[in-house]
């Protein structure tokens, strides 16, 4: 058998393989494994602006890292799926140098919840409780007194839950089963153990936003940079107050300034819509191939089909984030995918009229066209390579689906067309090459 | 050969449109969407029928917001343009429609901050000059061996003449929609320009490769040939193929239009008249330019 038959065979083989990769781990109804953008799967992109005033220049990275982690554990500890949490500079190009944090929450769609899960910038205090203070007096931010130990001393993720051992008693008292640790940074232990030193007997009373939350007696000088408070608070209670504890310990106060909200409704419909124009956009160019082009129309098709297939394929395994406007780009890149197999054709047809031979006018036909598609295809690289660099997400995946296209269905007619078409063409099909306009 | 011998009636022809849309762009300018004005956009939907927008124009009167513009959509939904708004005045908003106890449910909100648009808008400047700078040297670049009879930064220059012309047009006809039917321009429409920089200029450079090529076999063979026959000639080789590539982006393209959704329309008729001027321009306009710069050369 022909080489090209056997490596066509091959083809269309692997291609059948990845379809079923496609389309099982997935059945057409649902998206189960394609990864959506929040515009079609429903959700909230918020974006912040980090006030970086107060941190040296050389430690801003540091501090906007540590705010994206820090960002990231209490989007997780909601349980939110998959959400994307990330820094983004914006560059001299754009006239100042601010930096942001972008959080993207699918599935979230109230806002007012999703920006509580990022919580704005909460005071944690701890603050002493005056001596001289009336016993059955509340104990109020006003009438205690400043010690300097607030929430920027918490080492990040400083506090936990943890449960009280049958029997064992907490350091500060109290006989609930549930207490709070928490763990200073070095400054917040050598003053968190200053305060305990000089103050045994006396209470510390812990302020979060202005609100009291607990007030334990100190017992002893502390300097493991540890403390533990326990009080009567259920596990439910603890849990808040260790998230709380853990929000009071932002390195960098953050502004919201931006927010998209998507509703997963709206989002479903507008993947429909999508998926819909898709399949009958394709259906429209294939059929314009077949009875344009019949024979070499049908291999045409098939290429484009296989096109499809390997684009999905990637989009599954990259992964790439799917948007209205990457879906759109992917149907514009089938559109455009026909391209370099009509240059090719012509290009045939013409080798064809000047008397050669079928096979050599097929191999000829694509090494004349390949410089032409190889230059005009560059150029909506370049397009899809200063979209990526200058744009947000959304158009992000827009670029990233129109670049890959582009060069997949460059590659795919090269090489997928050309071995199919020479696997076919033999002398007695001839004519059936000579398809299409005529020249004049 | 006909086009070339009638060049100057598609010269004409294309001038008058690119000066109209220029025109159009002035007088009536462009509607920035939300992301370049910044401001808080919100669609709602009332699934148990939506009130009288006189009710919720009152509400929205009685909050004290400054202007807003309202428009409905589909049969009980609602979107409502307002100046950025913070997370309490929004809560505020989302509680006073709530009219004879019909609940809104929200769709869709969007709000940008003054300073994300202007980034906005800079960026698209941006992307626009450098994918146009970009392309000039591309092509001068790929087309640097073909110095006669036109030197090969004319090539780069006509190449972008046809791309100014290919996105002026659609800009005029976004300007006309923008009065017509409050068409706004968005991020999407600025991705299309883009894209439509990134293609439309193939068309262009299949056209300048035959010429090349011509050229060049007739050097080698000897033959003489007035340039602007081996332009012509070159035109007719590659019409059609030219044709053909541009119908099935577009019917991909109107499939995109009819079928794809609402938020992919305006992107979708932005790029369908980017395919249609920009084959136009490859077949009707470059080459006659290229002509005409050749015969001041010589």
């Amino acid at each position: 058998m022909k080489k090209s038959r056997i490596a066509s065979i091959v083809i269309v083989v692997i291609a059948a393989l990845a379809g079923l990769f496609v389309f099982s781990t997935s059945s057409l109804g649902t998206n189960a494994d394609f990864k959506l953008g929040l515009d079609l799967a429903g959700g909230t992109h918020l974006s912040y602006k980090a006030d970086t005033s107060e941190v040296d220049s050389g430690a801003i990275d540091e501090a906007m890292s540590a705010l994206r982690d820090l960002i990231e554990t209490r989007v997780n500890a909601f349980g939110v799926g998959e959400p994307v949490v990330q820094v983004e500079r914006s560059s001299l190009l754009s006239g100042g140098r601010e930096n942001r944090l972008i959080v993207e929450l699918p599935g979230v769609t109230d806002i007012e919840e999703a920006v509580n899960i990022i919580g704005k910038t909460p005071e944690l205090e701890f603050r002493l409780v005056p001596q001289d203070l009336a016993g059955g007096t509340p104990i109020t931010f006003d009438n205690t007194i400043f010690t300097g130990l607030t929430g920027r001393f918490l080492k990040s993720n400083g506090a936990r839950l943890q449960f009280d051992q049958a029997g064992a008693r907490s350091q500060t008292g109290g006989t609930g089963g549930v207490y709070i640790i928490v763990q200073f940074n070095e400054a917040g232990t050598s003053l968190f153990s200053d305060i305990t030193s000089e103050n045994v007997g006396r209470q510390l009373a812990i302020f979060l936003d202005g609100r009291l939350e607990s007030a334990p007696v100190i017992q002893e000088e502390i300097t493991g940079g540890t403390a533990s408070i326990s009080g009567s608070f259920t596990p439910e209670e603890g849990r808040t107050l260790v998230r709380d504890l853990n929000l009071g310990a932002l390195p960098v106060p953050i502004e919201l300034i931006g927010t998209q909200s998507v509703g997963p409704i709206l989002g479903t419909e507008i993947l429909n819509a999508g998926k819909k124009a898709g399949m009958i956009g394709l259906l429209i160019v294939i059929t314009f191939l077949m009875l344009w082009y019949k024979l070499p129309g049908l291999i045409a098709s098939i290429a484009l089909a296989i096109y499809v297939i390997l684009m999905l394929t990637m989009f599954k395994l990259l992964p790439i984030t799917l948007t209205a406007a990457g879906i759109a780009g992917f149907i514009l890149s089938i559109g455009m995918a026909v391209d370099a197999n009509v240059l090719i054709f012509e290009r045939i047809k013409e080798e064809l009229a000047s008397g050669r031979v079928l096979e050599d006018s097929i191999r000829d036909g694509f090494s004349r066209a390949w410089l032409s598609i190889r230059d005009s295809n560059l150029s909506s690289i370049i397009t899809a390579v200063v979209l990526f660099y200058l744009s947000t997400s959304l158009i992000k995946g827009f670029a990233l689906v129109f670049g890959i296209g582009v060069i997949l269905s460059m590659l795919t007619a090269i090489s997928i067309s050309r071995t199919l078409l020479i696997s076919i063409a033999s002398e007695r099909n001839r004519k059936l090459f000579k398809v299409g306009f005529k020249n004049s | 050969m006909w086009i070339v011998k009638n060049r100057k009636i598609f010269f004409i022809f294309s001038g008058l449109l690119v000066l109209l849309s220029i025109v159009v762009v002035f007088v009536w300018g462009l509607q920035p969407g939300i992301e370049f004005t910044g401001g808080t956009l919100i669609e709602i939907n009332y699934t148990d029928g939506a009130p009288e927008v006189l009710q919720i124009e009152s509400r929205l009167d009685s909050l004290a917001i400054g202007s807003y513009t309202i428009q409905e959509t589909g049969d009980n939904g609602f979107l409502i343009r307002t100046r950025d708004l913070d997370e309490t005045e929004r809560e505020t908003l989302l509680d006073t429609l709530t009219i004879d106890e019909k609940v809104p449910e929200q769709e869709r909100i969007t709000t940008i901050g003054p300073s994300i648009g202007q980034e906005l808008r800079r960026k698209s400047y941006l992307a626009i000059g450098i994918v146009v700078l970009a392309i000039i040297l591309f092509v001068a670049f790929s087309f640097r061996r073909v110095s006669k009879p036109v030197s090969s930064w004319k090539y780069g220059f006509v190449a972008i003449l046809a791309l100014i012309h290919d996105i002026i047009i659609p800009t005029g006809f976004f300007a006309l929609l923008g009065h017509f039917a409050s068409a706004e321009v968005d991020v999407l429409f600025v991705t299309a320009l883009l894209a439509i920089l990134g293609f439309s200029v193939n068309d262009t450079i299949v056209v300048f490769d035959r010429i090349r090529e011509n050229l060049s076999n007739n050097k080698e063979t000897g033959h003489k040939e007035p340039f602007y026959e081996v332009v012509g000639r070159s035109l007719d080789q590659t019409i059609a193929r030219s044709i053909n590539t541009s119908l099935t982006t577009l019917l991909v393209l109107i499939t995109l239009f009819f079928i794809g959704g609402d938020s992919t329309k305006l992107f979708a008729l932005t790029l369908i008249m980017g395919v249609i001027f920009g084959t136009y321009s490859s077949i009707f306009l470059a080459s006659p330019i290229l002509i005409a710069l050749s015969r001041e050369e010589s």
